[in-house]
Parts: C-alpha cells; structure tokens; sequence
C-alpha cells in the first residue's frame, strides 16, 4: 500500500498549526499576565499584510516577518495603552483591535492583491532532508515552523522556571497583591501584551509568506479566534497549546483530503469543521467549572488601577 | 508626573455623552491626516464621505435603509453588553434570521398572500433566536464563554448560506448564479418614499427602540439587566435569575438580528445572495458603544455608522479610494471612544493635587 | 538602645481628592520598641503605613531611617532598608505555593538558592510552621499569615509592620503570634503594630501613637493608660453603649435551623454541616467565628442565594423556605445585610433610590406590572436616608459616593424598614466608624425590642458580647450550642473557634 499521502497529508498539517501556535502561545502569556486580548484577529491580518507588503517590495523573508512581528506589535502597543493606561474594556477594545485590524489591512492590502512571492525558502541538508518521511517533516521546514516550536519551549521554560515568568503569572493572579509588594503591574502587563502582539504578527506572516503566499482580504479566517480558544482548550499551558494547534491543523486538512479522495460531502460541510470543533472542545475543557476556574488566572480581564 | 489620573468620586454623568463627541472629532481629524498621507485632498475626502451620500432625498433614504440593521441589531445586542452577555455573533444570527425569513418567501414563491410578509419577519425572529439560542445553552448548561461560541457560529452561519444559494437553493431558472429566485411582491416590504429603497423596516427599527427605550429604562426586567452587569452578586442578593437573564438577552439580540436579516432581504435585496450583509453584525458593535448601551444613542450612532457604510461607497466611486476605509474609519471611532471613556471615571489633573486642605478641616 | 531613633516621621502630609488622609503626622520609633499606631478604620492608618513602606508618596514631611534622611521609592527599596510588612488584606497568591509567594516578596539575589531550606530553617526558629511546598489556597488563615511574617523574617528586618494582624486570628493564635513579635523585639527589631484592640496593645506594646481623622492626636504609654481613656483618645468623645432596654425574650420562634448541611459553590469553601438553631421574636443571637469557617455560606444559604434541598431545614415563622430564593424570602419578611456593602449589599455606580429598589422591590411594592414605580422608589429611599441619619447629597446619587459607614446606615435602614420579621446581619459594623457603628447596633436592638428575631455573625467579640443574648460559635461548618453571652467567657469561644470540642472548651476556666 502507498504511503505517498502521509507526508504530504503531514506537512499540510504543520503549515495549518504554525500560524495557531504562534498566536496561541503569545497570547498565553498575555492572559497569564492577566490580559484578555481579544483582538489576536487584528493583529494576525496586520501582521499578515505587513509581513506580505514587506516581501514583496523587499524580497527579504526575514525582514518581512520582522515587519509582521512589528505590525501586530504596534496594534498590541494601542490596546495595552487603552486597558493598562485608560482602563478601558478589555473586552470591547479587543472587538475594535479586529474590527480596525481587518479594515486597515484591506487598505493597505488594496495595491497587493494579485502580487505573488516565492515563499519562505526550506531549510535542506543534504542527506537528512531526503530520508523518508521523518526528513521532509523535521528537516525539511522554513524558518518559522522551527521558530514557533521554540518559541514554544522558551515561553514554557520562562513561565514556569524564571522570576520573570513568576511576576507574570503574579500580576494575572492577584494584581493587587503584586502591586502591594512593589511589583508595576502596568509594565509586566504592557510587556506582555506587546509580545502577545509580536507573536500574532509572526502567526500572520506565516499566513501571508508560508500557508498561502499571497495576499487576500480577511485572510486569517477566525484563526486568531481559534487562537483564543485553544489558550482556554489548554488550561493556559504552552505546550497543551502547541498539541492543540496541532490538532486543529489536523482538522483543517480533512476538508481538503476528504475532497481530493472523493467523498461526498459539500465543501462547505467540511470548512466549517474547524469552527464546530472550537465549540465542542470549549464546552469540553469549560464543563467542569470549578476546575476550568482553578487553571484560568484569577485576574483574567480585570483591569487594574493603583487606588491612590 | 507631571499630568495625574485621578478616580473621580462619582462617575460623571456630562461625559457619558461628550465622549463620544470627542471621538467623533477625534476620528475625522485622524482620518484627515491619513488622507493626506495617501495623498488625498483631506477636506474633499471628508466632504466626499459625511456630507456628499446625504445631500439628496434619495441618500437621505439610503442612510436609513443602512441604518436600519444597525440599530435593529444595535438595540438586541445593549441589552446583553449591560449584562455583561458578549454576544458578538450577531452577523450569523442576522444570516440565520435571513435564511429563514427568504426561505419561508422561496417556499411560497407561487402563492401571493398576505400574511407572508409578517410570517417571514416572525421566521427571521425565530432563526435568530434559535441561532442565539445554541450560545445561550452552552453558557448556561456548560459555563462555555459566548464569546467564542457566538463567534465560531457566525463562520458556520455564513457556510450554511454559502452551501444554500451555491445548492438547493440556487435559482433552477437562473444561470447558474449562486443566487435564489426573486421574492414574489408579497414578501416585499412596502416602500415609504416612492422612488427610493426606504421601506416599512425603518419603521419597525424605530418600533424597537422604543419598545427596548422602555424596557430598559423603566421596566424591571432593564434594572435587572443593569444590576447583573454592574454588580453579579448584588444581582443574586436581589434574587435575579443569572441564567434566565443570559437566556433573555441572547434571545433578545439573536431575534433583533434575525429580524434585521429578513428586513435586508425582503426590504432591500429581494432574493437570497452570497453576502447578505457587509458586516453589520460586527459593526453594530461599535454602535452599541458609541450609543452608550442606550436605545437612542444606538439610533443616532447607528445612522453615523451608516453614514460611514454610504461614505465608504462615494469615496470609492468618485475618489477611487478603496472601501476599506470604511472599516478604518469604525475601528477608529471605537477606539477613540474607549479612550475617551477614561474622562467618565477619572480625570486629569496637572501637578500636585489642588483639593488640599480644605476637607480635612 | 541607642538614643537615634530608628524610624522618625515627621510632618508627613498626603491628600486623596476630596480627603486629607494625613495631616502633619509625626511619629518616633526606637530599635527594639513594639510601637503601636492606633485610630479607628479612617483614621488614616493605612496611608501612613503605605508612605513608610514605600507603595505611596506623602504630599510633604521627612523620613529618617537611623538618623538619616531618607526617601523611599519603592516596596523594594524599603526591604533593601531592612522594613518588613505583613498586610492585612494578605498579599498572597492563591494558585502558587508558599515558596513562590516568598520569592515573590524578597529580592532576587535573596530567592536564589535553596530558598526552602532557609523557609524551613526560618520557620522552625520562631516557631512558624510552614511547608513550602503547599499551594496557598489550601492553607488556613493563620498560616497564611505565617508566610508573610516569614518572608519578612527571612531579610533581617529591622523593623516590622503589622497591620491589624489579628482580626484573623483565635485568641489562642493570638497569644503564639505575640509570643514570636517579643522574641523578635527582643533581638532588637523595631515593630509598628496597627490595631484598634486596646486590650491588645496593652499587653503588648511599649508605646502608642493615637491618630483621630488624619492627625495624630496623642503619644501615651499602654501600660499606664486603660483601654477606655485609648478609646476616649481615639474617637475624640467618650463612648456611649448602646441601650439594650427592656426586652422580653422568650417569644415564638422565628427563624430555626433543622441540621441544615449544605455543600459549598465557593472553591476552597467551607460546607455546612448539621447546623442547628433557633432565634425567637425579640432575641438577638450572634454567631462568632472565624472568618471562612462557613460563615458566607451560611449567609447565602438564609438570604436564599443558595438553595438547600431539604427545605425544612430552614423555617421561618414555623414554615419551611429552604427552597424559596431571595425574592419569595423577603416577602415574607426577612432583612438581610450581607457583609461586602459595595458589590453584594449594593450596586455601586448605581443611584442610592435603585439601591433601595434592590432589595425593596416586592414588599414595599415598587413594581406594578412589570413598571418601575420611580416615585415609590424615591420616597422609600429619601425615608431611609432621613430616619437612618444617611449623610448625603441625595439619593440620586450613587451608592460608591457613599463613605463605608453612611452606606452600611443605608443598607442596614433600607432593609429595617421593610419591618422585617427576621434580620440576619453578616459584620454588620465592619469597616465602619464608631459612631456608625453604635447608631447600627443601636437599631438592631430596637428592631429586636420590636418583637424581630435578629442574627448577627461576626468576628467582633466585643460587639457580639455587647448585643447578644445568646451566642454560638461557628467552626468549620459547624455551630456549636447557642448559650445565654453571659454564661460565656471570651476564653470558651475562642477555643471554640479553634475547633475544640464543647465540652472540653466548657471546662476551660
């Protein structure tokens, strides 16, 4: 029997999860800080069209994912200054973050619809890339897919094994108390905004550069949303986050297998699977409330103002 | 520092409306730098986009033929934010309430008879409930944050409608258009002003405000809705029902959107098509805010949205500018609003504090 | 001892809007001195302890740390000087272990290394038992407190603050906690101990400084003052006790609880567990305890937030309600004063007249039909603030404009007015001033010489003493027996508290 599916059929999932991961890991620690960004959806397409304009004009992959991390970087920097500093709705800001994300970007993105560019190049060694199978898979991919598995690593390390991992997980547990001890709760929680913003820039890059490397309106989909969910889906743990992001890049590819194989369901049936999956496992991971409560940071939302 | 932010000891009733005011001016001067930068006669473009679409009867009737989802969707979706309810899925409770309200009008697209119209604008109701009835239960019976659910259904919504007008539902007579067949008069939203796309689903958008003006100002069922946003526990030490409210306000925004839907379909487009809404599901988010959560706020913030939408649609046809300016023009306003909020409950202050002594003597 | 002060404060100022919270307060500690910073809740304790500690800024005045001028920054700063804090509101965080809220609260270069030896090492020498390993959220409050005292100990502190460290605490727990601050003072730490219990300072302290509305009203020697003439010095007027008349006991039985166990909603709750008791018209009970031994939920069970299944387990009036929920409890007639006066009792940003609507609605008929009756709601509202003494503009305004006291008076006369059959009242002075809380205690005798079965739970020995005809004691869920407050010593309760067994708490004296 022909095994000529598997690899493909594996790649395409790990182009599906690199965008999640990156989105989904930065916006852990946002919310381990205690921030609930909703706007991961404005800052991924921002980061997907700044990424694009910046290869295309420059041809340099690495100065546009450079570019997509500053993107998204720069709509984090307004959302922490309107919920740190002006204390506004975490949650309405995040809603405008991805209303003014995806309008800004269909502007911007006006002049490069149709524009194409290469891809991010392949890392190849010779002689490892070419074995069967696990080659392609693990010596066989673009920059960014190694980056977003370290990045995973790292965020996990830093949160668990360092004080600056401590101070986070501090200011989203008790904001109150952090302060008292003379923690500034609005720079921990400004730094961790920023790099949530950071990493939904690079998740739309590879959107942008790697996935599809083009330019199209709304191109992110809902995957900052699928990002968001995946954070709840685990327990706010980075590498549950990473398995879950893989999971779900599982479940896109279906659409495209069960099509090419022939089966007889509408397309659209099978587009919305990675939608109706994010609600099932929502009411799974949320069913239990007192333990989905234990694992979510106590402050999660809440905004904070030094009284006096 | 030299400026301070300090707590007011009450909230300040003047700013819950002048905030908004300000971000108004602050997002067309805004705007107007961006022109520049574009290289866009900045004040032609803002004339292009705020006076030029309603400086005829006809654009006048357009504006509220655009306003009407918005505040129809506007005045459901208050009631849940009050509540702290977040139900951002109003565009796919607007596409079921479409669905069902054109499909009921594609079942009898033979028969003419009057109780059409107002079966459909009940079955529009009824599919947007019934859409915002799925978060309702999960957040309910599973504690599932509606945020997330409401959003994820709006792409599945969408999908459903996108399977319908390419499938069962396409046009048998047409060429092969995604599109359904054309509604029979009967299904037909009378027209107010001849000549114009203005019909009787303005009237049932002011019908609403009205009711939710009521509702929430001096109806109990409105002070509960408060009590719970403000105040959780203060609501369960009054004894309100947290779930039946949750129920009451998805319900409430879901049927308002599914209303808007059938009301663009029989009112305006006439027949089923692939995009049914510009996003106004989404858009009536930011008029919810602009309009501070209040049904007349919704109205007046829902025709400036509107406006935005008309705006979008000049500044394209006669400046050639992309109608993505629209979306950035509404994503800045809500921004510049929450901003400006921050005057509602503190305020700025240079220097040492200037209250001294005086208090404590 | 040397002659130089360890901490001088002099002329320290600092305003909030609209409040001098400190006005030209001065204050000297010695190396070795337990110092006592007395005043009632406002008096501006705490701002002055925030200025010390660095979490705030004063307005004007100095700070001499050893005779030396200083300013202090920052929390950090103050630890690096040698000032330790251990709050009253803990700063703890729930979801981590001990020893990562004690990394959190030292300085980095003290948390490296084998940071739960040195716990360890700490605790066992003061007699602080403490594991480091376990989660914060499980451990009770006194050990709570404990890891704050100890991440203090573990940077050689030169001078203590405690702030109200023993609202929390049983008697007994007290004794220990006393027994550890002398010890230390004796190895030369400075402590400023924050307390409005004068029978504790006395025991403990060697000097006093008295602050009354922001100003510090007089410096004395504990041991040579009694508690009354602190207090006279504290509220500035001497104190009235309130009257508690002729009333006659022994009426019909109001409110009874029939073993009434219900599990708690609260993570880390405390579940009821076979609770009986019975209050009569005119009686007032009070239930002591320690806070988080299942006094919330015995709250919300009475107020009907929380339903119990065997609906006789709660009776009111002979009937059984334990099914019925807020609204169906009020109407017939009971008053409830739950302890969180802004976000349980009341809505904060909303109007004082909506307040009143809260809780009002049903019984003093401000709907019809579904309508908000506004005018009806008003004059309710504008009675309260009148016959209750509620210092306000008007009842348009909101609810968070309202100082603790003025809306403990609102919240307490809105629900007194409805002429309740029973009262059930969670701390119901809590955070309150004096002459607030004289005037509440006040009412609730009335209410009960009225012919109300009045309950009031507290942490506050003395006012429980002063009101009650009967008291019980409630621990981990559990109430023991309600006897007559005279029959009881302060001794009995507390071990009580502790969960000792009745009978042997019976034969303490």
């Amino acid at each position: 029997m022909s095994m000529d599916w598997l690899v493909p059929a594996l790649l395409t999932i790990i182009t599906a999860a690199t965008p999640l991961v990156f989105a989904a890991v930065g916006e852990t620690v946002v919310e381990k800080a205690g921030v609930l960004n909703l706007g991961v959806e404005g800052m991924m397409i921002i980061g997907a069209i700044a990424a694009f304009a910046t290869a295309v004009s420059t041809g340099s992959g690495l100065l546009a994912v450079v570019t997509g991390a500053a993107a998204g970087l720069a709509l984090a920097f307004i959302f922490g200054v309107l919920t740190v500093y002006l204390q506004s709705n975490q949650v309405a800001t995040g809603l405008a973050l991805t209303i003014f994300g995806l309008g800004l970007s269909a502007l911007i993105g006006h002049g490069y619809v149709g524009k194409t560019f290469p891809g991010l190049p392949k890392l190849d060694i010779p002689g490892l890339t070419t074995i069967p199978i696990v080659g392609p898979i693990l010596f066989g991919q673009d920059g960014l897919v190694y980056l977003s598995v370290a990045s995973v690593a790292l965020v996990a390390w830093f949160l668990s094994r360092t004080r600056g991992g401590l101070l986070v997980r501090a200011v989203g547990e008790n904001h109150d108390a952090a302060h008292s001890i003379g923690y500034s709760v609005t720079l921990i929680r400004m730094a961790a905004i920023l790099f949530g913003g950071a990493m939904a820039g690079i998740g739309g890059a590879y959107l942008s550069l790697a996935y599809t490397p083009l330019w199209v309106e709304n191109m992110t989909a809902g995957r900052g949303w699928i990002a968001l969910a995946l954070v709840v889906f685990a327990s706010w743990k980075p590498w549950r986050g990473f398995f879950g992001a893989y999971l779900f890049g599982g479940i896109t590819i279906i659409q495209l297998y069960a099509q090419g194989m022939g089966v007889e369901v509408s397309a659209q049936f099978l587009s919305m699977l990675p939608y109706l999956a994010t609600v099932i496992v929502l009411v799974i991971i949320s069913r239990d409330e007192a333990k989905a409560r234990l694992n979510a940071p106590a402050c999660l939302g809440k905004n904070f103002h030094a009284s006096g | 520092m030299l400026i301070r932010m300090e707590q007011r000891p009450e909230p300040s009733k003047s700013m819950v409306y002048v905030s908004p005011l300000i971000a108004v001016v602050l997002t067309i001067l805004t705007a107007m730098v961006m022109f520049e930068i574009m290289g866009v006669d900045p004040v032609r473009a803002i004339v292009t986009f705020f006076i030029e679409p309603i400086s005829s009867l006809n654009g006048f009737a357009e504006l509220c033929v655009k306003a009407t989802p918005l505040v129809l969707i506007g005045v459901g979706l208050s009631f849940g934010f009050q509540a702290n309810v977040w139900n951002i899925g109003a565009e796919g409770q607007l596409t079921i309430g479409a669905l069902a309200g054109g499909g009921l009008a594609l079942a009898f697209y033979n028969d003419e008879f009057a109780l059409l119209l107002p079966l459909m604008l009940i079955a529009g109701v009824a599919g947007g409930m019934a859409w915002a009835a799925i978060p309702a239960l999960l957040k309910t019976r599973f504690n599932t944050n509606e945020i997330l659910t409401s959003l994820m259904l709006t792409y599945v919504a969408l999908l459903v409608l996108s399977y319908l007008v390419h499938g069962p539902w396409k046009d048998p007579d047409g060429q092969n258009f995604p599109e359904s067949r054309l509604f029979n008069a009967a299904a037909m939203l009378p027209v107010l002003i001849e000549e114009t796309r203005l019909n009787v689903g303005w009237l049932l958008a002011l019908l609403v405000v009205a009711a939710g003006w009521v509702l929430m100002a001096r109806h109990i069922i409105g002070f509960q809705i408060k009590v719970i946003g403000m105040a959780p526990m203060a609501a369960s030490f009054a004894g309100y029902k947290e779930k039946r409210l949750v129920w009451l306000t998805l319900l409430i925004s879901g049927g308002c959107a599914g209303l808007a839907g059938t009301i663009e379909l029989s009112g305006a487009i006439g027949q089923i098509v692939p995009v049914i809404s510009p996003g106004y599901g989404f858009t009536a988010i930011i008029v919810v805010f602009l309009g501070r959560l209040h049904p007349l706020g919704v109205l007046l913030a829902g025709l400036l949205m509107a406006l935005t939408y008309l705006g979008g649609d000049s500044a394209q046809i006669t400046m050639n500018l992309p109608n993505a300016v629209t979306g950035v023009f509404q994503g800045m306003l809500l921004f510049f609003l929450l901003a400006s909020d921050v005057l509602i409950k503190y305020r700025f202050r240079l220097g040492a504090p200037s209250v001294a002594k005086e208090a404590g003597e | 001892m040397s002659d130089t002060p360890r901490l001088e404060l002099v002329g320290i100022t600092k305003t909030y809007p609209g409040v001098v919270a400190n006005n030209d307060v001065s204050l000297k500690i010695m190396p070795g001195e337990i110092h006592a910073l007395l005043g009632e809740n406002g008096a501006g304790k705490s701002t002055l302890v925030k200025f010390i500690y660095g979490v705030q800024k004063a307005d004007s005045g100095t700070m001499s740390w050893e005779g030396n001028e200083i300013t202090v920054a920052n929390p950090n700063a103050a630890r690096r000087l040698g000032i330790g804090m251990v709050f009253q509101h803990f700063s703890l965080f729930d979801a981590m272990t001990v020893e990562e809220n004690i990394a959190l609260g030292i300085s980095p270069e003290l948390a490296k290394g084998d940071l739960a030896g040195r716990i360890r090492e700490v605790s066992a020498q003061y007699g602080l038992p403490l594991d480091p390993g376990r989660y914060v959220h499980t451990l009770s409050v006194g050990e709570r407190q404990r890891i704050e005292v100890v991440r203090c100990l573990l940077q050689d502190p030169q001078l203590l603050i405690m702030d109200e460290p023993t609202s929390v605490l049983t008697p007994q727990e007290v004794d220990e906690l006393f027994k550890t601050l002398r010890r230390l003072s004796e190895e030369d730490v400075s402590i400023l101990y924050i307390s409005h219990k004068l029978e504790e300072i006395k025991a403990l302290c060697h000097a006093a400084t008295i602050m009354r509305m922001g100003e510090v009203v007089a410096h004395c020697t504990p041991a040579n003052e009694t508690a009354r003439s602190m207090a006279e010095m504290m509220m500035g007027d001497s104190l009235v006790s309130p009257e508690r008349g002729d009333r006659t006991v022994g009426g019909a039985v109001k409110l009874e609880l029939r073993n009434l166990s219900t599990a708690s909603t609260h993570q880390h709750g405390t579940d009821l567990d076979g609770i009986n008791l019975q209050v009569r018209a005119g009686e007032i009970v009070g239930i002591a305890g320690i806070a988080g031994n299942g006094q919330r939920e015995l709250m919300e069970v009475l107020s009907g937030e929380v339903l119990v299944s065997d609906a006789d387990a709660i009776r009111i009036d002979d009937k059984p309600v334990g099914r019925l929920g807020p609204i169906d409890r009020r109407v017939i007639g009971t008053g409830l004063v739950p302890e969180e006066r802004l976000g349980h009792g009341a809505v904060p940003d909303m109007s004082l007249w909506e307040n009143g609507l809260l809780s009002a609605a049903t019984r003093m008929h401000m709907v019809r039909n579904g309508f908000i009756q506004v005018g009806v709601a008003t004059k309710y509202a504008e009675d309260v603030v009148e016959r209750f003494r509620v210092k306000t503009p008007g009842v348009t305004h909101t609810a968070s404009s309202l100082s603790g006291g003025n809306l403990q008076k609102f919240i307490i006369g809105r629900e007194i007015m409805q002429d309740p059959g029973v009262i059930v009242a969670l701390q119901p002075t809590w955070g309150v001033d004096a002459g607030s809380a004289a005037s509440i205690r006040q009412e609730l005798i009335d209410l009960a010489a009225g012919g109300a079965a009045v309950l009031v739970v507290s942490q506050d020995l003395e006012e429980l003493f002063e009101i009650s005809d009967r008291i019980a004691v409630i621990c981990e869920g559990r109430l023991s027996t309600a006897k007559p407050s005279e029959t009881m010593t302060v001794e009995q309760i507390g071990l009580l508290m502790a969960g000792v067994s009745e009978e042997e708490a019976a034969h303490a004296h």
